[in-house]
């Protein structure tokens, strides 16, 4: 990895390395009476491993001029694993609170295994961790591909990848230890979040010197998807994380929003974090890496334009669906179900071209479990934006909200189509990324999709049910006009679903574990392929019968 | 430029410029001499080589 660096930047990431354990040992002197000491000794670990790392490979030979006729590919290599490594950690996690909702005695008593503390690790663990990661790798390899431009250095892509993971690091540590701001997907406290702002900053101005580079005149759909999600989520970030802490030695921070309005400033963060982290970046995967797989073109490129803009404009207006029948102006509640609403026809564009881009090659889909992974990624893409759409209806959500419904489609959305479309995306990109002719095992890959899609079903539909009756019980009345059934009546009939939903999970949790398995044998394999082409050879994808 | 007149011009203008940006988007997609550069976006992903 070092050897891939000139001679200047390993300098520089020497460099960035030391002023990084510096600023670890300062917030660990200045945090000494406060859980800030703890992240302030892993920021200074963090920077010295680095520092370590590059002083190993530092004498190593120079990279040649001839790196230039070819494109980067070590970060993404990277990224990938990364990328599985919080997969298996953050469904775990998943699966661990699960079975906690089941069985609390899994808690054990320790302050830091509570659901409290132990649910935001799975959050971030999975859409940042796993999520981001496969994001970041996947965006690096989809715009030098579609540019054909290498990226413009060698050092600015470890720093962004090498950068997230510190931050995911100090996130879920953090929630470990009791340290949190108390908003969801956005509980980090405001170092970590000043930092993201720098690793940001630098992955959105990458991006745009890569593309600055290209050799194609039109910059294709993908990218666009990708920079929307890049630009917005600092755009999100910024804006909710705004906070002054209480001193630089204290962990602790408080919003500059005041009451309704830091309410309607999270939610708007929080759902286009569903927008742009979630679906922009993941719809920039499946516009690439559909295609290639599928060996069609796309549907219709101009559908595929007239929904990036429907998405990235009308999802900006939607968040405040989270907030009916609250302090929230009427008007503004309204607006965000309108727009929630009008969201359908921009995203059912999307699950329909892709979905059309498979007609005519469905025989592969029956055939090759990594399209099927698409194909039903696509589905389920359908599925949860018209479900979303549905429970942003004032009156449904009067139903659904606060219920277990909201968890049913939210893992609709997480497991069915994001985590789908990235398994399905990294089980093509492995082989051409360390040059080899097919995954080193395609039988698991079978394996994989049937346990992650019954995963997901039995989870979503465990979710559906328990969901609909919690709703059903808190809203029912005695005929003396008194409520029913206590909370915990509602609580003693969710058990099945609980049991049902924590081993859904479990079996997504196989499935990741198998393709974190054969990605490795993948890497280890000898089997190189004879060409170095970045698309899948036919021969590599025909099938029998063709 | 209180509060009131914000309401306002959101309410009235944030139609107008919502369908000003979707009747853009519409007239940039279907612009007939972009039709070929589209072509060659969509095809282009499918094109077997690995150097830039």
């Amino acid at each position: 990895m070092i050897s891939t660096l000139t001679r200047t930047e390993r300098f520089l990431a020497l460099w960035i390395s030391m002023a990084v354990s510096i600023c670890g040992l300062a917030l660990a002197i200045a945090g000494r009476e406060d859980p800030l000491l703890i992240h302030g000794l892993l920021i200074l670990l963090f920077g010295l491993v680095c520092s370590y790392i590059v002083m190993f490979g530092y004498e190593e030979k120079a990279p040649g001029t001839e790196r230039l006729s070819l494109y980067y590919d070590e970060p993404i290599k990277a990224g990938v694993i990364f990328a599985m490594i919080w997969a298996v950690f953050g469904m775990f996690m998943g699966v661990w609170v699960a079975a906690q909702l089941a069985w609390p005695d899994l808690a054990f008593d320790a302050p830091w295994s509570g659901l409290g503390r132990l649910r935001p690790t799975h959050t971030t663990g999975v859409i940042f961790g796993f999520g981001g990661n496969a994001l970041i790798a996947t965006s690096f390899h989809v715009v030098q591909r579609t540019s054909r431009a290498r990226l413009p250095d060698q050092l600015s892509s470890w720093f962004v990848l090498v950068g997230y993971n510190m931050y995911c690091l100090i996130a879920v540590s953090g929630y470990l230890l009791g340290i949190t701001q108390s908003k969801e997907y956005a509980e980090s406290e405001w170092y970590a979040d000043i930092w993201l702002v720098l690793v940001w900053v630098t992955y959105f101005v990458l991006y745009i010197r890569t593309l600055a580079r290209r050799k194609e005149p039109h910059i294709y759909v993908a990218n666009w998807y990708f920079l929307a999600f890049i630009l917005v989520v600092a755009i999100l970030h910024i804006v909710n994380n705004l906070a002054v802490p209480v001193s630089l030695g204290h962990a602790k921070s408080y919003t500059v929003w005041p009451g309704v309005q830091d309410a309607m400033v999270q939610w708007w963060y929080g759902h286009n974090a569903v927008a742009f982290f979630l679906t922009s970046g993941f719809l920039g995967m499946l516009y690439y890496y559909l295609p290639v797989r599928a060996q069609r073109p796309i549907f219709s490129y101009r559908l595929s334009i007239l929904s990036f803009w429907g998405i990235t404009f009308f999802y900006m207006w939607a968040g405040s669906h989270h907030l009916h029948y609250t302090a929230l102006p009427d008007w503004v509640q309204t607006l965000g179900m309108t727009f929630s609403i009008m969201l359908l026809v921009p995203s059912w564009a999307s699950a329909g071209n892709a979905l059309l881009t498979l007609n005519g090659a469905w025989h592969r889909v029956r055939d090759d479990a990594t399209l099927r992974f698409m194909m039903i990624a696509a589905v389920f893409y359908g599925l949860s934006t018209f479900e979303g759409s549905f429970m942003a209806i004032r009156p449904v959500n009067s139903l659904s909200h606060y219920t277990d419904w909201t968890i049913g489609h939210v893992h609709a959305g997480a497991l069915g189509w994001v985590a789908l479309i990235t398994f399905g995306s990294f089980y093509t990109l492995v082989p051409v990324l360390w040059k080899r002719r097919q995954m080193y095992s395609p039988a698991l890959i079978e394996w994989h999709f049937w346990l992650a899609l019954a995963g997901t079903l039995i989870y979503v539909f465990a979710m559906w049910n328990s969901g609909i009756i919690q709703g059903l019980m808190w809203r029912t009345y005695t005929e003396e006009d008194t409520l029913a059934y206590s909370f915990v009546d509602s609580l003693k009939a969710m058990w099945p679903y609980y049991v049902a939903r924590a081993f859904g999970g479990l079996l997504f949790l196989i499935g990741a574990i198998i393709c974190l398995y054969n990605i490795l044998m993948t890497i280890r394999s000898p089997d190189k392929a004879e060409s170095r082409d970045d698309v899948p050879h036919p021969a590599d994808l025909a099938l029998a019968g063709e | 430029m209180d509060h009131e007149f914000w309401v306002v011009f959101s309410k009235s203008w944030g139609l107008f410029y919502l369908i000003a940006m979707a009747v853009a988007v519409v007239i940039y997609a279907f612009w007939p001499s972009n039709r070929r550069r589209f072509d060659k976006a969509k095809h282009s992903v499918l094109e077997r080589e690995d150097e830039p």
